[in-house]
């Protein structure tokens, strides 16, 4: 026990990671202590890199497209879209515009089966179980609504290079409205729960603190950046698919519940707001969908030969869930593009990690681990290993590196 | 003397197997209505007997990093304390096994000790998360005991006010029940006593949003994290036991009626009616302190855990406390 005591008044440190429960995905934190107050950490992602752009680095642009549905474990349009709206620029492929609403009607049912899943998560971390199970059993809806419309819960594999491979039919279209209405009626519910819980409010509100100028600093993006009055959106600023045409603003905390404080309690207002965001997105996606073709070319091999014959880069943008997702293609006269770059949305987030978690307690690691929704699957895009093990790069040696490959590609 | 010996011995034994299936019992129950509760099935409600046999047959790991012979004892002392507990407060409308020896008082006592078992237990495993565990662990007893100490202080004196004599003994609370003594504003201060107990129990049980010690989440579950096997077994059964000494204990406080006072029944037939009611009761009680308030609650930090304790508890049971004084002043002018 002397030992102990002596311990406690010095900093200690206290693993969390790879793996552990607060954790929904490997990455290794590294906490010094002092009593139950941290002192400073250090996280070390590079846990669950899978080599996809390496994978996608022998394939033509059509099979990447499925590929990259892989990429994260929820997010099944975010990676595909920005991959295809990437080399849709480089080949001057113009999407329908029914293809385009189809695109926007997932990509905002996918947030929405995302944000719930994350309300579920940070009940969980809170310790409130019940509201895990009921958040998740109200997702279920929008996993069926996704079912119906793509074939597939997960990995939907509904993008195509040009379009989308499946209409939306007559029949499927009060089905959509169904669902919309579920939610609806659902929004005050969770409100209530959420934001009006004692325990959680106690928990969230001024815990977990990213200032505007931090979040700026550090590049914070989505939800994020949003819930520290940060008022930007890929879906706003940059508009893509249907967006230019509909009403879509940066959702930030309102004067109702005293602007943005950006604390893990903003957070969970701007991901409550954003559902209700995402159920009016739809509503005028189905009021104004055009009638047309949804693919700019329905044979494959047709397809393959205008892609092969491109040249040229561009970046791809969407806004995920999480914030905004980008995909980096150049393409040189090839079947596989010469560069495939992912910057999933996850990777600029990741660093308010260190401003937020500073200062708080022990119990607080969890819920402000999980504020940001942290897909490592995602981000996870290098290992470094040498002699066996991992090891650090300095910041000189990533300069180093990221001038080779600038080389690399300019000869290309 | 020899045969008082052996009666004591034998009814020592029958309480131990009877509340240890009560206390799987209550498991089994708390965790098929929390299911529920949560949309869900749940287990089976003999899910707690079987997750004992499978941990009865694990091997224990000792941490490389561990002091042995701690972490070993830690587990053994905390269920032979929880069980003495069980002989000295009445189960089932019997009275207690050692009804002469001991009182509230010593119950109090023993309630602390499964505790600094597990806190000693989190020390000696080396790991940083039983170590944080473990000062929680400290701190949530320290924090719930002075509530707790108010509710049976106030039953007591109630108690010695009104002329019972050996007014600590659990006999006494149990043949005076409480509620008979006290005018209108005692029932309401008695009342307000009995909502403090009920919020004590979750924190002696480690249930959340009192489970700061083991908090899953963040601690991985804290002060058992390095305990495995028949260890973690022990420690399981202690929690057990320690549900139905919590449930007993109220019921004895609060509600000691007998079912076989109130409903004419043949003498055999008395015994099993005073179980029956008893296990209700329990269940009852289980029901609202443990299951109840697990599913609607998120897990408090430790210093919530703290002020939740010192200063709301504390100034709900003073204020119960008062209530019961005032009617007792008032009834004497």
């Amino acid at each position: 026990m002397n030992t102990e005591t002596t311990k406690k008044s010095t900093p200690y440190t206290v693993p969390i990671g790879p793996v552990h429960p607060a954790l929904k995905e490997p990455v290794m934190f590294t906490f010094q202590m002092e009593g139950e107050i941290v002192k400073s950490v250090d996280f070390a992602p590079g846990n669950t890199h899978r080599g996809i752009e390496w994978m996608g680095m022998r394939r033509n642009p059509v099979q990447i497209v499925h590929l990259t549905d892989r990429i994260c474990g929820i997010c099944g349009i975010v990676h595909s879209l920005s991959f295809a709206r990437a080399v849709e620029q480089i080949a001057e492929i113009e999407v329908p515009p029914r293809a385009d609403y189809i695109r926007t009607i997932l990509h905002e049912l996918e947030r929405m089966q995302s944000h719930i899943l994350w309300a579920g998560v940070a009940a969980h971390e809170l310790g409130f179980d019940s509201l895990l199970y009921l958040s998740w059993r109200v997702r279920e809806q929008s996993m069926d609504l996704i079912e119906n419309l793509t074939g597939n819960r997960v990995n939907y594999g509904i993008v195509q290079v040009g379009g989308v491979r499946r209409d939306i039919s007559d029949e499927q279209l009060p089905i959509i409205e169904q669902g919309l209405s579920y939610y609806r009626g659902l929004l005050d519910q969770m409100k209530t729960v959420f934001l009006d819980d004692s325990t959680i409010r106690m928990r969230c509100r001024d815990h977990g603190l990213l200032s505007y100028r931090d979040a700026q600093l550090l590049c914070a993006i989505g939800p994020t950046a949003r819930a520290s009055g940060v008022a930007m959106d890929v879906r706003h600023d940059y508009p893509y698919c249907a967006y230019g045409d509909l009403n879509v603003h940066p959702v930030i905390p309102p004067q109702e519940f005293g602007g943005p404080h950006g604390d893990v309690y903003d957070r969970i207002i701007v991901r409550l707001l954003e559902l209700a965001q995402s159920i009016d997105i739809i509503q005028q996606c189905l009021d104004n969908m055009p009638a047309g073709e949804i693919l700019w070319e329905k044979k494959i091999p047709k397809l393959l030969s205008v892609l092969k014959k491109a040249h040229g880069e561009a970046i791809g943008r969407v806004e995920a869930p999480r914030g905004e997702c980008m995909h980096y293609v150049r393409m040189d006269g090839n079947d596989a593009p010469a560069t495939w770059k992912v910057k999933a949305s996850s990777y600029s987030n990741l660093m308010s990690w260190i401003p937020m978690l500073k200062g708080e307690q022990l119990a607080d690691v969890p819920i402000i681990v999980a504020s940001i929704d942290p897909c490592m699957s995602c981000t996870d895009r290098v290992t470094v290993i040498q002699n066996g093990s991992a090891a650090d790069l300095t910041k000189e040696d990533l300069t180093r590196l990221s001038r080779d490959k600038t080389r690399r590609l300019s000869q290309c | 003397m020899l045969t008082d010996i052996i009666l004591t011995l034998a009814g020592a034994f029958l309480v131990v197997i009877f509340s240890l299936i009560v206390a799987f019992f209550l498991l089994g129950v708390d965790r098929i209505v929390t299911a529920r509760m949560q949309a869900r099935i749940g287990p089976p409600l003999t899910q707690p007997f079987t997750d004992m046999r499978k941990l009865f047959t694990k091997e224990n790991v000792v941490p490389a990093n561990a002091i042995p012979w701690l972490f070993n004892l830690a587990p053994v002392v905390a269920l032979a304390s929880a069980i003495t507990i069980l002989l000295y407060i009445p189960i089932g409308g019997f009275p207690p096994v050692l009804s002469g020896g001991g009182d509230l008082i010593l119950v109090m006592y023993l309630l602390t000790l499964p505790a600094l078992a597990l806190v000693a237990g989190g020390f000696s495993s080396g790991s940083p998360y039983a170590t944080v565990g473990a000062q929680r662990e400290m701190v949530t007893m320290i924090a719930y005991e002075f509530p707790l100490a108010v509710v049976i202080i106030a039953i007591a004196w109630k108690l010695a006010v009104s002329g019972v004599p050996l007014p600590f003994m659990l006999m006494s609370i149990q043949a005076n029940p409480v509620w008979g003594l006290v005018g209108p504003l005692g029932i309401i201060g008695i009342l307000i006593l009995f909502f403090v107990l009920l919020i004590v129990t979750p924190a002696e049980l480690s249930r959340i949003p009192f489970d700061t010690p083991e908090a899953e989440t963040e601690l991985a579950g804290g002060v058992l994290v390095e305990y495995s096997g028949k260890n973690l077994a022990l420690f399981t059964l202690t929690q057990g036991v320690k549900t139905v000494v919590m449930a007993s204990l109220m019921v004895a406080l609060f509600i000691p009626y007998r079912l076989s006072a109130l409903v004419p029944a043949p003498a055999i037939l008395q015994p099993v009616l005073d179980l029956l009611f008893y296990l209700i009761l329990v269940v009852l009680v289980a029901f609202v302190a443990v299951s109840l308030i697990r599913v609607s609650m998120a897990r408090f930090r430790i210093n919530q855990v703290v002020s939740v304790y010192w200063i709301y508890l504390s100034l709900i049971g003073i204020a119960g406390l008062l209530l019961v004084m005032a009617d007792h002043f008032i009834g004497v002018v």
